[in-house]
């Protein structure tokens, strides 16, 4: 069942319950305020709001200034502005310069739909991932968004979080234990493993149920976080079930499938599908119609499993 | 202020320092190095609260070189200073050597790691707001070159710097009228500067950026309690002090040879009081 709240909401109102206790954190947007629902923050925390207008270069500069004087900066914009326009202000400044500052990219991948491809952030893991220094995080549900935003609190270093526009399903029935680095197996199996990561990763569960009715056992890990890598759990799933399909809202290239094609090439080599957005300019329509489009869906899922299992 | 004479010799000594250095690395951006030295031992031998002992210190004021490329005056004075052994700056571009050609944080007293402009004012920006929201007297000095104007992104922190009344804030552009290419004005005209930074809502001045008693007395009369940043158009010559460099964009970056390097010397030994 969809919830009645989209990730960034529960980030933004977990990062109003924190900032309440903890004066070091700093919450930026770029005339975003609204996108990200940080009005309540803005009203209720306002020495620890600050508005950068549009200008997301500016937005991280700033973010690694307040980190250098002290503060827990949380810059939040668009994922499509604040990854792309920005990212050599996070490559030197966050990044090589170790600035504690963490980029909360709302809207990403296909989430602002028939916006069309300036909207869309779907380079975004490949450049942050290819940069040395960074962590790449990507929840896939309220109840990680929640554990995450508490986790990002104390977590030194910089970070990139990507989330979704609109409201999604549970993956998680409960509070699962979340931490960076390291992924979440959330089906066990031992024909084929599924790898998702953000909005994908409930794809990928039910994608598992529906192949377990016809007697394939897939097991699921949910990758939020894209850097570091899991390198573990992949050699493990590829040992175990010798088989592995990896699910992006990204590019079909340097983003989930590419970092664990990057690691079984070169350890383990498996046989795998990667699926994710192809090297063109994205179709026209909402994100629903676009997952469908390119085939980011359960039954494509399914489709590569069996074709997968059937080599 | 510092007794002036002390603190131009100390100009020269750096000068030539980093000159020696240069010549030794086999690397440097030389031109804007002898241009930004008055303004860099300006700021840390007179203005600056800061403490070679203890770096981090909390009382320290921050000073940030947007323009990285000039990062041999700033290893020079910090090495003079204390910061790092001064025999360390014959490691400079070496091998492993944690002093590159831009400012990197392993250099203690360096504050950020810079080196593509137009960024470091956004820093100083987030620098001068959160002390600012701390209640602390540290200022920012933020150092640019007048080529770096050309990015926008320096216009998007002058708009913050004004729109968040940092009176700690103060951003100096080192107005040499030389870029890599040739004249400022032939490659992306910048006149008028101190209408530019006046139209963003900053107190600007302007003064003679090779001349450290203007300076010193420049940066000592800021009202740094202001509500608002101040920038200071320091016009510059690229090469001051050598002969052949001086006003020479072929300067830029460059290596003196032998002979170049004996005449150099010998033109920055005239500087002395």
């Amino acid at each position: 069942m969809i919830n009645n709240k989209p990730c960034r909401k529960i980030f933004t109102e977990t990062i109003l319950e924190l900032a309440k206790d903890n004066p070091e954190i700093m919450v930026l947007a770029t005339d975003s305020r609204g996108s990200v629902t940080l009005n309540e923050f803005a009203e209720k925390l306002p020495e620890q709001f600050i508005e950068i207008g549009i200008a997301e270069q500016n937005l991280v500069g700033v973010s690694a200034g307040l980190a250098t004087g002290g503060l827990k900066p949380f810059a939040c914009a668009p994922a499509c502005f604040i990854s792309a326009r920005s990212f050599e202000q996070v490559k030197v400044d966050l990044a090589y310069s170790n600035t504690n500052v963490k980029l909360i990219g709302i809207s990403g991948g296909v989430s602002y739909g028939a916006l069309g491809t300036s909207h869309h952030s779907l380079q975004d893991i490949a450049m942050m991932r290819a940069t040395a220094g960074m962590t790449v995080i990507l929840p896939c549900d309220n109840t990680q968004t929640k554990q995450l935003t508490k986790t990002l609190v104390n977590f030194d270093g910089p970070v990139y979080v990507r989330m979704g526009r609109g409201a999604v399903e549970d993956v998680y029935e409960k509070e699962a234990e979340f931490i960076i680095g390291k992924a979440n197996q959330i089906v066990d199996g031992t024909d084929i493993t599924i790898i998702g990561t953000g909005e994908t990763v409930i794809l990928a569960k039910k994608a598992a149920k529906e192949l377990k009715k016809d007697g394939i056992s897939a097991r699921v890990l949910d990758m939020h976080t894209l850097k570091p890598l899991d390198t573990e759990a992949i050699l493990t799933a590829a040992e175990e079930t010798g088989k592995i399909i990896t699910i992006e809202e990204h590019y079909a290239l340097g983003g989930l499938g590419g970092a664990v094609a990057e690691i079984l090439a070169v350890n383990k080599p498996t046989p795998m599908r990667i699926l994710g957005i192809p090297d063109e300019q994205t179709v026209t329509g909402n994100s629903a119609e676009v997952f469908k489009h390119y085939g980011l869906t359960i039954k494509n899922l399914c489709k590569n499993a069996k074709e997968l299992l059937e080599k | 202020m510092k007794d002036i004479t002390q603190l131009k010799n100390k100009a020269t000594d750096i000068r030539i320092s980093l000159i020696k250095m240069i010549k030794h690395a086999g690397t440097g951006h030389t031109g804007g190095a002898l241009s930004a030295t008055d303004i860099i031992v300006s700021l840390f031998y007179n203005t600056m609260k800061h403490n070679p002992q203890n770096p981090k210190w909390e009382e320290r004021d921050y000073f940030l070189l947007s323009k990285g490329h000039s990062v041999e005056p700033y290893l020079c004075v910090l090495a003079d200073l204390g910061y790092f052994p001064i025999e360390e700056l014959n490691t400079f571009s070496a091998y492993k050597s944690r002093l590159i050609g831009h400012p990197n944080k392993k250099v203690p007293g360096m504050e950020m790691n810079t080196g593509a402009l137009g960024h470091a004012l956004s820093v100083g920006v987030g620098i001068a707001i959160a002390h600012k929201k701390l209640n602390k007297p540290n200022r920012v000095f933020t150092l640019m070159g007048d080529g770096e104007q050309a990015e926008g992104s320096v216009w998007e922190a002058a708009m913050a710097g004004s729109h968040y009344k940092l009176g700690n804030l103060v951003g100096i552009i080192d107005r040499n009228y030389l870029q890599i290419s040739g004249n400022t004005e032939d490659v992306m005209a910048l006149d008028c500067l101190e209408e530019k930074w006046k139209s963003f809502g900053w107190e600007t001045l302007t003064v003679a950026g090779n001349d450290i008693e203007k300076i010193c007395s420049t940066l000592d009369c800021i009202d740094y309690t202001s509500g608002k940043p101040t920038a200071i158009i320091a016009n510059t010559t690229k090469g001051k002090g050598v002969s052949f460099m001086e006003n020479n964009p072929k300067w830029h970056h460059g290596v003196p040879k032998d002979d170049e390097f004996e005449q150099a010397i010998a033109d920055l030994n005239t500087l002395y009081i």
